[in-house]
């Protein structure tokens, strides 16, 4: 079960002081399998396993009048159908309803695994996947655009605002294009990757360097050793407040990929101002 | 660790594993799938039949309070009725006392004219019959006063005059028998 073991073996390894290379996926079966067989791989399979799971649990058995599992199931649909969806899209929000819950439910999930003792790691703080995401979000405002005002009005669309005077042409057109087409996937991939990556490394700073003080046995840099205890001490207290901050970050992030992807689908399929 | 993501100089901007993104994707789509095929249309269905059971509700309860208006209004209209139908009975009954009350007073007045009519015609009758027998009595009275004045003196003026008033007071002081 070598597999195994290298996929819940978190912090496994964690050198001081940690940096990129504490990002490093293990491959579940080196030399057997492809090394992009590893565990933030399967972490991210688990992932979707577990939203599959919980949304066909949700939606099997529903009533009326709704029990508590089916109220917990219509707080999280409804936080992203009336609070996301319906707000951004107006009237067509039932369209792009699917790919904004999957989203939502997707990357929340994989952030909460960053203070799920058993992974202890956010996948997204791994830049493929959210580049994945990104990739698609970019795919869908875009493809909506095109399906709405045809490849050439969607281009206009997007490029030239309403209004602009001739002579600024040559400036907006390109900065409009950068803006809505380039930048947009980039930043929304480079969001939710950063602000994972760096979480992670705040928590590993805390309690790695807090496990390091803890046990150290002997003088560091002229501090005795109980004042290096003491500190140590501190130092792993301090990062439950940390955990509690990524969690709001993990959160925060997934809601934010996801009404921005329905902000520029919104604006996408906007009609002419 | 591969040497792809420390050796770039995008760092970890790139992904450790190209394979990442697809992997990323490829799940992303099938939970895509699931969500759209299955959840969402449960979803709104459940929503869907609340809203149609919420309105069916309002409605029901729209109809029952028409039911309710209808009801009271015919009730109300009923109550006029009767309120009606009793006056006029009142209205009836009062009439049909007075029309009672006027036949009594007419038959009364005619019973006593009635009366009145037969005492008047019986005092007539005694009075005539008095009349008569008082005829045929002063007749005899005078005639035996007329034997006394001429057994007694007819010369005598004083005396005659004399027993003609004690005539007259002995017809006075006679009781009126059949007055």
């Amino acid at each position: 079960m070598g597999g195994l073991t290298r996929l819940i073996l978190p912090l496994e390894g964690a050198a001081w002081p940690p940096g990129e290379h504490s990002f490093a996926s293990r491959p579940l079966f080196p030399g057997v399998l492809p090394d992009w067989v590893n565990n933030h791989v399967a972490q991210a399979v688990i992932g979707a396993i577990l939203v599959i799971v919980f949304w066909l649990w949700m939606a099997k058995g529903q009533t009326i009048v709704p029990g508590k599992k089916q109220a917990v199931g219509e707080f999280v649909y409804d936080f992203v159908r009336n609070g996301i969806a319906r707000d951004i899209l107006g009237p067509d929000f039932r369209r792009y309803l699917p790919f904004l819950v999957a989203l939502f439910s997707f990357i929340l999930v994989n952030n909460l695994f960053g203070q799920f003792f058993f992974f202890m790691f956010p996948t997204f703080s791994k830049i493929g996947f959210a580049w994945g995401l990104a990739l698609l979000a970019w795919l869908l405002y875009n493809g909506a655009g095109i399906k709405k005002h045809g490849f050439v009005g969607y281009l206009k669309h997007a490029t030239l605002p309403a209004g602009v005077p001739k002579p600024l042409w040559p400036l907006i057109i390109p900065l409009e294009f950068l803006s809505n087409i380039i930048v947009r996937p980039l930043t929304l991939g480079l969001r939710l990757f950063a602000n994972l990556f760096a979480g992670h490394l705040v928590i590993m700073v805390f309690v790695v360097g807090g496990t390091l003080l803890l046990t150290a046995t002997e003088s560091l840099g002229g501090f005795p050793v109980p004042l290096l205890t003491v500190a140590g001490v501190v130092s792993i207290l301090f990062s439950f407040a940390i955990f509690a901050l990524e969690l709001l970050v993990g959160s925060i992030q997934a809601y934010i990929f996801t009404v921005l992807t329905a902000q520029y689908v919104s604006s996408a399929i906007a009609e002419d101002h | 660790m591969l040497p792809l993501a420390s050796e770039s100089p995008l760092g970890p901007l790139l992904p450790e594993h190209p394979e990442e993104l697809f992997v990323g994707v490829v799940l992303f789509l099938i939970i895509l799938a699931v969500v759209w095929k299955v959840v969402v249309p449960m979803f709104e269905k459940t929503y869907a039949e609340r809203t149609a059971a919420i309105q069916g509700g309002i409605e029901r309860a729209e109809a029952a309070q028409a039911e309710a208006a209808a009801a009271l209004e015919e009730y109300k209209a009923q109550l006029a009725t009767a309120r009606e139908e009793a006056s006029r009975i009142r209205e009836e009954a009062k009439a049909q006392g007075a029309a009672i009350l006027a036949d009594m007073r007419q038959q009364a007045t005619e019973e006593s004219s009635r009366l009145l009519a037969n005492a008047k015609a019986q005092i007539d009758a005694e009075r005539a019959s008095a009349v008569n027998e008082l005829r045929t009595e002063i007749g005899g009275l005078a005639t035996t006063l007329a034997g006394r004045i001429v057994g007694e003196s007819l010369d005598d003026d004083a005396r005659a005059r004399r027993t003609v008033e004690r005539f007259i007071a002995d017809l006075e002081s006679q009781p009126a028998e059949h007055a």
